[in-house]
């Protein structure tokens, strides 16, 4: 049947869309897709001495969960889960806490040097991670640091930033220097699309400032909080390259400190790829199941679907 | 006293007249604490490696210009090689980035096609995939398509953002007027020459947060290329400055060039941050997020 205009144009209009979403379509396959099968994959594979004695081949076979119960008793790795765990104990609360509190100082009214904070407490967010670690691990290292300088002139004594538990409040801060900013100005934008008219009948009735804050303001931006902290979640578990960074300064922190050091090792040191394969997908798979329960705890309230 | 205080002032009617003197006090001392760094590893920038370790830290020293040429002298300009590298993965990266997202967010949100919400669903699935998690997989595959090692496996696997892909959508659900694209359409234009017209130029403001956003990503991005590349030639800055400080312990000469590395780093990324501020939507993220 010969196609009449009107069909071919209702064609094209179908496939425009799909043309359009073509390159990331093709990208997303290409870089996130396969590499996860691909991960997957590997994860159940393994090298196997086959044949006896000196003419043994290493052969790679199906090895089932072997990886996985070698990654989930390996001390190190499980450590490594745990460091980085207490580690965003520390981290997301204080850099969630301090840029819901600097919004909510911005949105305050005729408060003074209103730009000159916000722009000064963004800036950290340009300076990239392993920068910001060197930046702080010299003012920790003793012999640059203008904090241990001045204890030493107080005659405080020596202090380490790198022992324990101290080296995680040390890196928890980079974490909170680098992120404060940038979580700030998402909650406060969406503490400036709150009409006024829902403060105005609650300064009308004489509520302070301070309870407006805490029942109107930070129940509104709720949405803004829960993006914030799944982004501070996902983050925080793949931290390398600040202990990366730092490791050359201090002697606490190993060459498997965090899972992602490990999962580095077992890849290219050892050349252990489907213990690292299996490493990747029990981090990639309790980042995923913690984002779930965040958003699952918050019923769904950001992500929605606009259309 | 600004015009955007005036504006404040104007929209929200004061209930008493006191100035929130501890508000601004907290605000100062948090922007204290966001500047003392840059403030500390520009003047260490300057001290010469003796100076750095026996003067007091905010006081300057006088080896700026040494440190500077030093740094830029270190293995015939290496450096400023590096610094180049970054530029182009971010620069590119970023482009081509949001590009493809503009593309993608627009056919996801103006069009009815079967299988969009399952394309979307897909994509924002993406957004919780940890892209660090990906880089040892990705490796092997690059290598075995003989792309390990190469500009290209740095810069193709930071051209899809899922992120990007869902700001771009959000914003062009809503700046872009069904009245203006159907207008188009009746006057004969091409889906192209739509897209290419009317969609991007409408789209500015959210293409340049998605930009600034992912170029910020690319330039501080610090395992794809430390796993990826071999080739000290091809280093982005970070990873540079990252086996500076390696081969550098202990060793006082190196850390001063560290230092002044990191200085020069930091300049032209604030300063892009400062001019591509006042384009940048952060309503974008906050606002579009509202089910």
């Amino acid at each position: 049947m010969p196609a009449t205009p009107a069909r071919r144009s209702r064609l094209r209009a179908a496939a425009t869309p799909w043309l359009f979403a073509t390159p990331a379509i093709v990208l997303f396959t290409l870089f996130l897709i396969i590499p996860i099968g691909y991960a997957i994959y590997l994860s159940f594979r393994g090298f196997r001495i086959e044949g006896g004695g000196a003419f043994g081949r290493r052969v790679q076979s199906f090895v089932g969960l072997d990886n996985y119960l070698t990654a989930l008793t390996d001390p190190e790795y499980v450590a490594g889960l745990g460091r980085v765990l207490l580690y965003g104990l520390v981290a997301i609360p204080s850099v969630l806490g301090l840029a819901l509190l600097f919004a909510l100082l911005l949105d305050t009214p005729r408060v003074r040097a209103r730009g000159f904070a916000r722009t000064a407490i963004f800036l950290p967010y340009a300076v990239p991670g392993v920068i910001a670690s060197l930046l702080w691990g010299f003012l920790y290292l003793p012999s640059t640091s203008p904090i241990s300088y001045l204890a030493r002139q107080l005659h405080a004594g020596p202090l380490d930033f790198f022992g324990f538990p101290t080296l995680y409040f040390s890196l928890a801060n980079i974490a909170l220097w680098s992120g404060v900013g940038f979580n700030m100005i998402i909650i406060f934008t969406s503490l400036r699309a709150i009409p006024t008219s829902v403060y105005e009948a609650a300064r009308i009735d004489g509520a302070s400032e301070l309870q407006i804050a805490w029942r109107i303001k930070i129940p509104l931006v709720a949405p803004a909080l829960v993006l914030t902290g799944l982004f501070s979640v996902i983050g925080t578990l793949q931290l390398y390259s600040e202990p990366a960074t730092l490791r050359p300064m201090s002697t606490t922190i190993s060459f498997t400190w965090v899972p992602l050091m490990k999962i580095y090792q077992e890849a290219f040191m050892n050349d252990n790829l489907g213990g690292a394969a299996a490493a990747s997908v029990v981090l990639a798979l309790g980042i995923l199941v913690l984002s779930l329960l965040l958003l699952r705890f918050f019923q769904r309230r950001t992500f929605g679907d606009d259309a | 006293m600004s015009a955007g205080d005036r504006t404040v002032l104007t929209r929200r009617r004061p209930g008493t007249a006191r100035r929130p003197r501890l508000a601004t006090v907290v605000l100062l001392l948090g922007a204290l604490y966001c500047l003392a760094p840059v403030a500390w590893v520009v003047i260490a920038s300057s001290k010469s490696p003796r100076e750095l370790f026996t003067t007091f830290s905010f006081a300057p020293g006088s080896g700026f210009a040494d440190n500077l040429a030093a740094l830029g002298g270190y293995g015939d300009g290496q450096f400023w090689r590096w610094g180049l590298n970054s530029l182009l993965y971010a620069g590119l990266g970023a482009i081509l980035s949001t590009l493809v997202s503009a593309m993608a967010g627009y056919a996801l949100a103006k069009f009815r096609f079967r299988g969009r919400q399952a394309l979307f669903s897909v994509i924002l699935a993406g957004v919780l995939v940890p892209g660090i998690v990906l880089a040892v997989p990705q490796y092997l595959l690059l290598a075995a398509v003989g792309l390990a090692g190469t500009y290209w496996s740095v810069l193709l696997p930071v051209i899809i953002n899922p992120f990007g892909i869902f700001l771009c959508r959000v914003f062009a659900a809503a700046s872009l007027p069904e009245s203006t694209l159907e207008a188009a359409r009746l006057d004969g234009a091409g889906e192209v020459h739509i897209f290419v017209r009317i969609v991007l130029p409408m789209m500015v403001q959210g293409l340049v947060t998605v930009f600034l956003l992912q170029f910020v990503g690319i330039w501080n991005n610090f395992l794809l290329p430390f796993i990826m590349l071999s080739d000290q030639d091809k280093y982005p800055i970070t990873l540079g400055l990252y086996t500076f400080l390696g081969k550098g312990a202990g060793d006082g000469d190196l850390y001063s060039l560290v230092i002044m590395g990191s200085a020069v780093s930091v300049v032209p990324l604030v300063v892009l941050v400062l001019v591509l501020q006042r384009f940048w939507r952060a309503d974008l993220l906050a606002g579009g997020l509202k089910g």
